[in-house]
C-alpha cells in the first residue's frame, strides 16, 4: 500500500485528473474491499482493485505503472457490486488511457503468432487493441 | 541516373504550364497561393503542379504520369478561412485563391512480404500481415481523404471481416497515393491492405476467365511466335508506326 | 417482425455458426432479421473514459444505419435493432445510451460525422434473447419438435450480456434468461456457480494463461454440477471456453472436453431445423457425439 502520508499538490492534481477522466468520484470509496473480493482477475494483479482506488485517492502515481490496470478486463463485476456505486473499471480505464495517450503500446500487435492469428476471432483482436494499444 | 533526369525533364516540358511563352502582362486572372508557407501569385487555371512549377519549384519526385494515374503527386491543403484539411492530386486539381499547399511525396509504409501461394484465403491473412486494421475506429477520415472517391473505410471494414470480394471491388481504383494512410488515426496503411486483398482475390476468389485460359494455351502452342519474332526484329520507327496504328479498346 | 440486424465481424468468420443458427431460429419465431447495409465494426468494447468520444463514433455510425432503415421502410420496426454477439450488443447499447443522455456528446459526434445524416438519438439496441423473452417462452415451446430431453445444459452468461446493470438484459447477480429458454426447449438446467464469471475476454490474445485458468474454472464447475454442455451468446466466450480446451487439456491432464453451444444452436436443434441450421461442425469440441448419445441427432 502507498506510504505517503502528506498529500502534495501533485498528488491532488493526479487524483483530480483521474476523477475527471473516469467520471468517478474516487474519494467516495470507503475501502470495503468488495471489488477486490469479487474480481475474477485479482490473483494476477500486483494491486487489488481496492488498493488501486486507495492509491488514486492518495494521488500516488505509481498506480499508473502497475500491472493491475492492464490485467483488469473491464468485466464490470466490481461495477455491479460496489456499495458506493463506484465503478473501478472506469478508474482502471482512465489509468490505461493515461499511458496509451502517450502513444505507448502495452502489447506488440506485430508479433502475435501466425497460428493464433488464424484462429482468434476479430472481437478478440479489436478489443485487445482498443484496450492495450494507443 | 542522367537518363532518368532527362525523362523527368522531357515529361515536365511536354506538360509545361499553359502560360509558357505568354507575357505575364497578358494574363488576366491571378490567384494567391502558399506553397510550404511562402506566398506566390500564379495565373489562375493552372493545376497545382503547374502552379508550383510556375512558382519555380522543380519536381524531382512527387510527380510521375501527370495524368492522375500514378498516385505520386499527393497534395494536402487548406483554404483561407476554412478549417478542413483537403487532399488532392496535384496534377489533377486546379489552384484556387488562398490555398495553403504542401506535397506529400511518400506515405511511410512497409509492404508485407508473403508467398501468396501459401496464404490461407481467410480473414486471418489480412489481419496477420496488417493487424492494425483491427484498430479502425470507423471515423471515415480515409474516405474523405481519398482523391479517387473510394469508400476506403468500407473496404477496411470489409477487410476486417475477410470479405475479399468487396475489398477488391471497393479498392480497385486505388492509385496508392497514400493520403488515406497519412490521415488515419489508427495508423492503417489502407492501400497496402487493398493490394494484398486484390491479389488474394485474384488468385483464390475469382473464377479464371475462359478467354485468358484459351490465350495462354495458344501462347504455349507457339501460335504467336512468328509475330513476336517480327516485332523483335523491327526498328524503332516501325514500332512507333505499328503502335500508333494498333487496335484499341474503347476508353 | 422485421428488424435491422447488426452481425458484427466475428459472426462472418469464426462465429458463423452463431449467425446461421440464430437467423434460422428467429425466422421460425417470426422474427425477420434484416442485415444492415454498410455496417462497420462497433469497436467491441465501450470506451469508459469521460472524454473519449472518438471511440463511440463507430457505434453511432451503425445507429445511423438503423435510423435510415426505419425511415426508408426496409423494416417494420421503428428505431430498433437486434444483435447476437454479446460484445456488440453491450458496446452499441452503451454508446446509444451515452449519446441519448448527453446531448452535447451527440452534437459533437454528429458534427464530426459530417458525411452522415444526423443521428436522432432514439435507436434502441436489443439482443435477440430479450426479444424472445418478451415474446414469451411459451411461443418458443410451441415451436419445439424435438425436445432436448435429458440434455443437461449449464447456461453461461459471462459479462457483456448482463453487466453493467443499466445495459444488461437480466439480473446481473442472478441471470436466468438462458435457463428459461433452454427449459422451454425441453433441456435440463444445471446451475453453474461460475455462470457470470469473466472468461478472460481479450486476454486470450496476449495472456493466454489467464484465460486457460478462468475457462478451466468455468467448465469444471459446470461439470461438477452435472452439466454436459455449456451455452453462450458471445463469440469471444465461445472461443475461450471452446477452442482453448485444447490448451486446458494440455495443462490439466484430467480435464474432460465439454461441448460449448451458442444458445441459438440449441434452438435450431429443438426446432428440428436440420443440421445445416445448427452448424455443429464449426464448434471446436464436436457436440454431435453427446447429442447422438441422447438420441437428439
Ligand atoms: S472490471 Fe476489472 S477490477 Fe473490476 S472486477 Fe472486472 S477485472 Fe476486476
Ligand atoms: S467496492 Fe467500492 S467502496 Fe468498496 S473498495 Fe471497491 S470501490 Fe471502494
Ligand atoms: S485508397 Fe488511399 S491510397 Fe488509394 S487512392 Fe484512395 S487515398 Fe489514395
Ligand atoms: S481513417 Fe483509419 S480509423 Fe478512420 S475509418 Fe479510415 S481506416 Fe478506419
Ligand atoms: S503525377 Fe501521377 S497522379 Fe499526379
Amino acid at each position: 500500500m502507498p506510504t505517503n502520508t502528506v498529500i502534495t499538490a501533485a498528488n491532488e492534481a493526479f487524483l483530480r485528473r483521474i476523477n475527471e477522466l473516469s467520471g468517478e468520484k474516487v474519494t467516495r470509496c470507503e475501502q470495503c474491499g468488495i471489488c477486490s473480493a469479487g474480481c475474477p482477475l485479482v490473483a494476477e494483479m500486483d494491486r487489488t482493485p481496492a488498493e488501486m482506488m486507495r492509491m488514486v485517492q492518495l494521488g500516488d502515481e505509481d498506480i499508473a505503472k502497475s500491472k493491475t490496470i492492464w490485467i483488469c478486463a473491464s468485466c464490470f463485476t466490481c461495477t455491479v457490486k460496489c456499495p458506493r456505486g463506484l465503478d473501478p473499471s472506469k478508474v482502471a480505464e482512465a489509468l490505461r488511457q493515461l499511458n496509451l495517450r502517450k502513444a505507448v503500446d502495452y502489447i506488440d500487435l506485430m508479433n502475435i503468432p501466425k497460428e493464433e492469428m488464424e484462429i482468434l476471432p476479430q472481437i478478440a483482436l479489436v478489443s485487445a487493441f482498443r484496450k492495450l494499444t494507443g | 541516373m542522367e537518363d532518368k533526369k532527362d525523362i523527368m525533364q522531357i515529361i515536365a516540358d511536354a506538360n509545361k504550364s499553359v502560360t509558357t511563352g505568354i507575357d505575364s502582362a497578358d494574363i488576366e486572372h491571378w490567384v494567391w497561393i502558399h506553397i510550404m508557407g511562402r506566398a506566390y501569385q500564379v495565373p489562375a487555371g493552372l493545376t497545382i503542379m503547374q502552379a508550383m512549377e510556375y512558382a519555380g519549384y522543380k519536381f524531382i519526385t512527387s510527380a510521375g504520369c501527370r495524368a492522375g494515374f500514378c498516385g505520386a503527386c499527393a497534395t494536402m491543403y487548406r483554404k483561407e478561412g476554412e478549417y478542413k484539411l483537403q487532399t488532392a492530386m496535384a496534377c489533377q486539381t486546379r489552384v484556387e485563391d488562398g490555398m495553403f499547399l504542401v506535397q506529400i511525396p511518400f506515405a511511410p509504409a512497409q509492404e508485407a512480404t508473403y508467398d501468396i501461394t501459401k496464404e490461407p484465403y481467410a480473414a486471418s491473412t489480412l489481419l496477420e500481415h496488417y493487424p492494425e486494421i483491427a484498430r479502425c475506429v470507423a471515423c471515415n477520415t480515409c474516405t474523405k481523404a481519398c482523391p479517387q472517391d473510394l469508400e476506403v473505410m468500407d473496404y477496411i471494414q470489409d477487410a476486417l471481416r475477410g470479405d475479399y470480394k468487396k475489398v477488391a471491388e471497393r479498392s480497385f481504383d486505388c492509385i496508392q497515393c497514400g493520403l488515406c494512410a497519412v490521415r488515419c488515426p489508427a495508423e492503417i496503411t489502407q492501400f497496402n491492405v487493398g493490394m494484398l486483398a486484390r491479389r488474394m482475390y485474384g488468385r483464390y476468389g475469382m473464377t479464371e476467365p475462359e478467354y485468358a485460359k484459351a490465350r495462354l494455351t495458344e501462347l504455349d502452342q507457339g501460335k504467336y511466335d512468328k509475330e513476336f519474332k517480327k516485332l523483335l526484329a523491327a526498328d524503332v520507327e516501325e514500332l512507333k508506326k505499328r503502335y500508333a496504328a494498333r487496335e484499341r479498346e474503347a476508353d | 417482425m422485421k428488424i435491422p440486424y447488426y452481425p458484427g465481424c466475428s459472426l462472418k468468420t469464426s462465429a458463423k455458426n452463431l449467425e446461421v443458427s440464430a437467423l434460422a431460429a428467429a425466422e421460425k419465431l417470426g422474427i425477420e432479421m434484416v442485415e444492415m447495409p454498410r455496417w462497420n465494426c462497433c469497436g467491441t468494447v465501450f470506451s469508459l473514459t469521460s472524454d473519449d468520444l472518438m471511440h463511440h463514433v463507430a457505434s453511432v455510425r451503425n445507429l445511423v444505419r438503423v435510423q435510415e432503415m426505419s425511415e426508408n421502410g426496409s423494416v417494420d420496426t421503428t428505431n430498433k435493432m437486434v444483435t447476437l454477439c454479446s460484445m456488440c450488443f453491450n458496446t452499441m447499447k452503451s454508446a446509444a445510451k451515452r449519446v441519448r443522455e448527453n446531448a452535447e456528446d451527440l452534437v459533437k459526434i454528429n458534427s464530426f460525422m459530417d458525411t452522415e445524416p444526423d443521428y436522432n438519438g432514439n435507436v434502441q439496441v436489443l439482443h435477440l434473447l430479450e426479444i424472445i423473452r418478451d415474446m414469451g417462452f411459451d411461443k418458443v415451446s410451441a415451436k419445439v419438435t424435438r425436445p432436448l430431453e435429458g440434455l443437461k445444459i449449464a447456461p453461461y452468461y459471462g459479462c457483456m450480456l448482463i453487466r453493467p446493470k443499466e445495459i444488461g438484459i437480466d439480473d446481473p447477480e442472478d441471470p436466468t434468461i438462458g435457463a428459461q429458454l433452454f427449459k422451454a426447449l425441453g433441456a435440463e438446467i444445471v446451475d453453474n456457480p461460475f455462470k457470470k464469471v469473466c472468461c478472460g475476454a481479450y486476454h486470450t490474445v496476449h495472456n493466454k494463461d489467464t484465460v486457460i485458468e478462468l475457462a478451466h474454472d468455468i467448465l469444471t464447475h459446470a461439470q461438477e454440477e452435472g452439466g454436459e454442455a455449456i451455452s453462450t451468446s458471445c463469440p469471444l466466450c465461445a472461443f475461450n471456453l471452446d477452442n482453448r480446451q485444447k490448451e486446458i487439456k494440455e495443462k490439466y491432464l484430467k480435464f474432460k472436453e465439454m461441448p460449448v453451444f451458442y444458445f441459438s444452436q440449441l434452438m435450431t436443434l429443438a426446432f428440428g431445423l436440420g443440421e445445416d441450421a445448427c452448424m455443429f461442425e464449426a464448434n471446436y469440441v464436436d457436440p454431435r457425439p453427446l447429442l447422438k448419445s441422447k438420441n437428439l441427432l
